[in-house]
């Protein structure tokens, strides 16, 4: 099966000591490995304020992870997630297929500016072919 | 029927500060619209910054007629910035 990138985000308590926050983190990167995918990139957004309360809470921790992979770890992440009571909210977003489309979109732009220069060259080059 | 719609479509084309007025009768050609911003290829939902340009004081979605991008730019717009809500990154509400 073709690779497939996701980006999983979560919110972890903002009362969890920092030891074990850290060690959350690690047991994420060593279920996904474990479950076939690779990390891509860690990000830790560190302490911010949230936007509206969640359960009581106005402040949380931001993990960014970037996973490469079939989908399957993503399945037992996302259980595990939603039975942990450290972390608050989760989100996956699949970014594969967006960002293949905006690399397209983006090639096909060049590609047309490339055209354009070669039709019609700029005013100091040849001011009259410029009409 | 159909100039019913076309009339109808001219009207809502018509933003504030047109100078045109709605209730003559003479013909008036249609002009196509073009987006009035550029958006990035790539809508990034974390982006807050940038997000947050498409969101009035009241912190709902800017509608397509004021903010001047494409359907499809649209489209990806809302979905960032209903991801982002999820997050909490963005509020729903703002009082």
């Amino acid at each position: 099966m073709a690779n497939r990138t996701y980006e999983v985000m979560y919110i972890v308590d903002p009362e969890t000591p920092a030891d074990k926050l850290t060690k959350l983190n690690e047991a994420v990167g060593n279920l996904i490995e474990k479950e076939g995918g690779t990390v891509v990139r860690m990000d830790d957004g560190g302490r911010r304020s949230l936007a509206y309360p969640i359960k009581k809470k106005t402040e949380g921790f931001y993990i960014l992870f970037e996973i490469e992979g079939t989908g399957q770890e993503i399945l037992e992440l996302e259980r595990r997630m939603r039975v942990n009571d450290m972390i608050i909210r989760f989100i996956t977003v699949r970014v594969d297929e967006d960002r293949k489309k905006a690399d397209k979109m983006k090639a096909k732009r060049e590609k047309r500016a490339a055209t354009r220069a070669k039709f019609r060259p700029t005013e100091e080059a040849a001011p009259e072919a410029a009409v | 029927m159909i100039d019913r719609e076309v009339d109808e479509v001219r009207d809502r084309d018509m933003m504030a500060g047109s100078e045109e007025q709605f209730g003559d009768k003479a013909p008036r050609r249609y002009q196509r619209r073009r987006p009035r911003q550029v958006v990035p290829d790539y809508i990034d939902w974390k982006d807050v910054e940038f997000l947050r340009q498409f969101i009035p004081e009241r912190g709902k979605i800017m509608p397509r007629r004021i903010s001047g991008v494409t359907a499809k730019d649209q489209r990806r717009i809302a979905t960032a910035i209903k991801r982002a809500r999820s997050m909490a990154l963005l509020p729903f509400v703002w009082e």
